[in-house]
């Protein structure tokens, strides 16, 4: 259904996608690793150091020690949701993080394989282009709460209860002030869709407001300097929805031991952390892509990009690989550089109080997001005057 | 149509899930059974309460609320995304007074929602 127009490009898009989980997966140890580092470069500690050099074979032991621990299950359990709240718990992150363009599409001129001619094919560096992305993005991710209703209520006990019904309940107040912030930015914009919106903030800064042109040939025109209320707003949100510190109510080790995990050890403890990991990996795509320019290189558009890659490389496969390549790590360096400030904020801030947490959401940033989105559609109509 | 591809990828992480806690049950030490290692977590004493504790009804009411203005939410999406489509047709006055109207009640029933102390956590 839609992967493709034969059996190449089919099975292309399955590994991509494939690909991409695995990506995801593979990722959090790396960043378990450099969130023990960095938090004890932040303490003035020394951080794990004894396994391996700088303690990167620490990835590993954890591997190791997850997978020999015993499979626990306690009595009150309900064993069918106690299960599958870890499996459903990756989901969600997968399936949204999917959605982001990550680079420009790969084109493929024909080629023979097996004594058979294949067309020209174009691959898309993202698992599947959804033409109203961001709602999508948005649906999809906030399905994590039925994950934490499932672990709380399956475990069958009272602190993995109260700590689910935390989560839900500041996960679903976060998200109004999470949906609110983007409608100033749809407005801005004018698409739902992620590839547009990239496409939208290439070349240097230009603004024009009333017969007015500010422009500056050393700004990239990205949306930051055209939403930095929202953007603030948006980063803020984040953090409450993917249940980070200073909103890590869920888990506040005293008052509730560990939350909605408190029975769950081993791998199934793991595949929660993925899940959390994989919300900040949407937050900081997000971030990357609305605020800061998505793939795209500051100075450097897409089409003189294209024409110097057809210079230094021999066939147009070639060509569009190496300009693929290139927007690909710009992308990895800006989402990397938000995955480093959740970390940092995590053991800057101390945590909120649950009613300070709830009066934050619903009675300072959601009006903020209104605002917002008032004085956008404000300048935006007068603008047009 | 991307559907295939959501749909083929949800399947794969639920295996692929799966496939990984079957994993870990068989390589992790051999459970052996114990009442007490069993209870649910409780730092150590007997559990007082059931499973089913009573919770504050205070969540109930978030989720309502939430419900709520969520939908007033998604409502000004496609007001956003077509906003530069009515001001270059010339419409752009009307769509922009509408919305204000429509904000002003959304800004009425939050004044409303705090001020009933629907809110005040206790």
């Amino acid at each position: 259904m839609g992967m493709g127009k034969d059996i190449f490009e089919i099975t292309v898009n399955g590994l991509k996608l494939v690909v991409i989980f695995l990506m995801m997966v593979q990722a959090v140890p790396i960043l378990v690793w450099l969130e023990r580092r960095g938090s004890a470069f932040i303490q003035n500690r020394l951080g794990p150091n004894r396994v391996g050099p700088l303690g990167l074979m620490q990835l590993l032991a954890d591997a190791v020690k997850f997978l020999t621990k015993e499979n626990f299950v306690p009595d009150t359990a309900k064993p069918l949701l106690y299960y599958a709240a870890p499996v459903f718990a990756l989901i969600p992150g997968a399936v949204a993080f999917s959605a982001i363009p990550m680079s420009t599409p790969i084109q493929i001129g024909v080629f023979e394989m097996f004594g058979q001619s294949w067309g020209p094919y174009t691959f898309l560096v993202q698992g599947y282009d959804i033409g109203v992305g961001i709602v999508f993005i948005l649906g999809v991710s906030s399905l994590a709460a039925y994950t934490l209703l499932m672990a709380g209520w399956g475990s069958g006990n009272k602190y993995s209860l109260m700590g689910a019904l935390r989560a839900s309940a500041q996960t679903i107040s976060y998200e109004l002030a999470l949906g609110l912030s983007i409608v100033g930015v749809i407005m801005m914009y004018g698409t739902f869709n992620l590839t547009d919106m990239t496409m939208m903030q290439q070349g240097p800064l230009n603004f024009s407001f009333m017969g007015y042109t500010v422009s500056s040939p050393y700004l990239p025109n990205w949306g930051i300097f055209f939403q930095p209320l929202a953007a603030l707003l948006f980063f803020t949100t984040t953090f409450a929805e993917s249940n980070r510190l200073p909103f890590d109510l869920a888990e506040g080790e005293s008052e509730l031991v560990a939350g909605f995990h408190t029975e769950y050890g081993g791998f199934k403890f793991n595949m929660f952390f993925i899940g959390e990991y994989g919300h900040m990996m949407i937050a900081s795509g997000l971030m990357a892509l609305f605020f800061f320019g998505g793939f795209g290189i500051p100075f450097v558009s897409v089409v003189e990009l294209q024409e110097w890659a057809a210079g230094v490389t021999a066939t147009a496969t070639g060509a569009s690989a190496l300009v693929a390549g290139l927007h690909f790590l710009s992308f990895m360096v800006k989402f990397s550089f938000f995955l480093w400030v959740f970390i940092w904020v995590r053991w800057t801030l101390p945590r909120f109080r649950y009613d300070q947490l709830m009066d934050f959401g619903w009675k300072t940033l959601l009006p903020w997001a209104l605002a917002n989105t008032i004085l956008t559609a404000f300048i935006i109509y007068a603008a047009s005057l | 149509m991307p559907l295939g591809g959501v749909i083929f990828i949800v399947i794969f992480i639920a295996l692929f899930g799966a496939f990984l806690l079957w994993v870990a049950s068989k390589t992790g030490g051999k459970p052996v059974y114990n009442t007490i290692k069993y209870e649910p977590y409780e730092c150590g004493l007997p559990s007082v309460e059931k499973k089913d504790t009573k919770v504050s009804v205070k969540y109930y009411l978030t989720a309502i609320l939430f419900i709520l203005f969520d939908i007033e939410i998604i409502f000004m999406y496609p007001w956003a995304i077509s906003f530069r489509d009515f001001i270059s047709t010339g419409g752009g006055a009307f769509v922009f007074i509408s919305m204000m109207v429509f904000i002003a009640i959304f800004i009425f029933g939050l004044f409303w929602e705090v001020k009933s102390k629907a809110l005040e956590w206790d």
